[in-house]
């Protein structure tokens, strides 16, 4: 079976709303990126994405994914690691300052301006097609059979 | 004597100018986005990202753009584009049973625990051809129902229960990986289904049907088909810790096999899966069906000589790339070596008319 998901994490959980978000949002909501030095130039790479067997027997490589990454540190001394889905290296690198400054006093304000409206979007569009395929369910009733009565 | 021959170039640069003025077709008629092919042609996006086995939706539309439609051709730009990316890593297996599934079936149990939801199919239209779609009409809207809760059981665990069907037992072996060590047979089930997965789609879909009609008959049920999204895990060494790096949309297929029980294994319901990137159910079916198919030694099956049984000829002809790249090589000059032979055929001509004269 897989393995059961221990509870993410507060810095878990924002790092995959970045890694899914799409860039132009995320560089919407912050246009401005503090300070900083790139510890890690972003670098746009390929994780080989694994299922398993019958979903639940021995690993296999399904194929691979883009990804980029990148890290940076601000002056006060934080390090933030930014991975996210695709290759656009803006994103890898915004990801990554986000993730230095939600380690610092900034972070309730970051949280609110940008991880929670991310974090809504992200949701209302896994409704919307959630509620979309339940109406697609499909009702079974059964007929009066002639033989039957 | 070899003789080096030059002079193609000027030929070859029109020749590539020609093919730009060609893509680009009428002037008169607006020029196809790559935005466009993404969001409206998602199921062939989905099928090179599967084949060309590199999830990146812009990517593709991008080599679906540029290959002028010609997907094998898109399959190769991609599968050329990936072999310049480094390996950040590998994710953990996705989790299957975590989807959120927009399309999930099952041809074996109608009340199936979380429905039969039939999602965005194909299935059920009358395939007529639509005329309203020449015209620009409104965006057409889907109905809604209040939502089911995120998680769907697998279907295969309700069979589990009362042991009629086989157990898989996980384990965090790494996998073989046939993009880093040439394939080598006999292959693990796992090396199977990498290569399975990302070979060519009429390919596997011939083999499976092959199956079907009776060259090594597995009787196949799909015992579950589900299309939808799920998160993928990655172990990151400078944080110690995994974060989602991302999302992706797959098509998980499970078939239910009869299975008469064999020297070494009882009667139960054997399986066979199929997983795939996108939405790509058609791929997924014939995986599951083609991946049973090769399991007969390890379930003590008979071999009876059927195609698809035959793990060397499924997995070595699986790849459209491999498969085009050898055959197409045939119409580049071949001067020297046709040379040859023509010298071989008259030599031999000459041989057979003086013999016949003698």
């Amino acid at each position: 079976m897989p393995e059961p998901q221990p509870n993410p994490t507060a810095r878990q959980i924002w790092m995959g709303v970045l890694a899914r978000c799409r860039p132009d949002r995320l560089a919407a909501l912050m246009p401005d990126l503090a300070a900083h030095v790139v510890l890690r130039p972003a670098e746009v790479g390929a994780v080989m994405v694994r299922g398993r067997v019958g979903a639940v027997g021995s690993p296999f490589n399904l194929g691979e994914m883009s990804v980029t990454r990148c890290s940076v540190r601000l002056d006060d001394g934080a390090v933030g690691h930014g991975y996210v889905q695709g290759r656009d290296k803006g994103h890898a690198r915004r990801a990554a300052v986000l993730d230095a400054l939600m380690q610092t006093t900034q972070a309730p304000d970051l949280q609110a301006t940008v991880l929670d409206v991310l974090i809504a979007e992200e949701a209302a569009g896994r409704q919307a097609r959630a509620e979309k395929a339940a109406s697609t369910r499909v009702e079974f009733f059964t007929l009066v059979r002639g033989e039957d009565k | 004597m070899y003789v080096a021959v030059k002079g193609g170039e000027r030929a070859i640069d029109n020749a590539h100018a020609f093919l730009a003025e060609e893509r680009r077709g009428d002037v008169s008629v607006p020029e196809l986005s790559v935005d466009q092919i993404r969001e409206q042609l998602k199921l062939a996006v989905n099928r090179v990202m599967a084949e060309g086995s590199l999830f990146d939706p812009d990517l593709a539309a991008l080599a679906i753009k540029q290959a002028r439609g010609d997907l094998i051709e898109a399959v190769f730009l991609i599968r050329a584009y990936r072999t310049t990316l480094p390996r950040l890593g590998a994710s953990k297996p996705i989790d299957t049973s975590a989807m959120a599934c927009v399309r999930r079936i099952s041809a074996t149990f109608k009340d199936a625990p979380g429905g039969q939801v039939l999602g965005p199919t194909f299935d059920y239209t009358h395939r007529l051809l639509d005329f309203k779609l020449l015209a620009e009409g409104e965006a057409p809207q889907a109905a809604r129902a209040p939502a089911m809760p995120a998680a769907v059981p697998h279907i295969a665990d309700f069979l589990n229960r009362d042991g009629l069907i086989e157990q898989d037992t996980a384990n965090d072996t790494t996998p073989p990986d046939l993009t880093r060590e040439p394939m080598e047979l006999p292959a693990s089930r796992a090396l199977r289904l990498q290569a399975i997965t990302r070979g060519d789609e009429g390919f596997i879909l011939s083999m499976a049907y092959s199956t079907q009609r009776g060259y090594g008959r597995t009787h196949a049920f799909v015992g579950e088909l589900r299309i939808g999204t799920v998160p993928v895990e990655m172990d990151i060494p400078e944080l110690g810790f995994a974060i989602q790096i991302g999302e992706i949309e797959v098509t998980e297929c499970e078939t239910v096999n009869q299975f008469k029980g064999s020297k070494t294994e009882p009667p139960q319901f054997t399986r066979g899966y199929g997983l795939v990137f996108g939405q790509s159910e058609r791929k997924a079916i014939a995986m599951s069906l083609v991946d049973r198919a090769l399991r007969w030694k390890e379930l003590g099956e008979d071999n009876s000589g059927a195609p698809a049984q035959d793990e060397e000829f499924v997995l070595m002809h699986a790849d459209n790339i491999q498969a085009t790249g050898f055959l197409e090589h045939i119409k580049l000059p071949h001067y020297v070596d046709f040379q040859a032979e023509l010298e071989m055929v008259r030599h031999l001509r000459a041989e057979a008319t003086r013999e016949a004269a003698e």
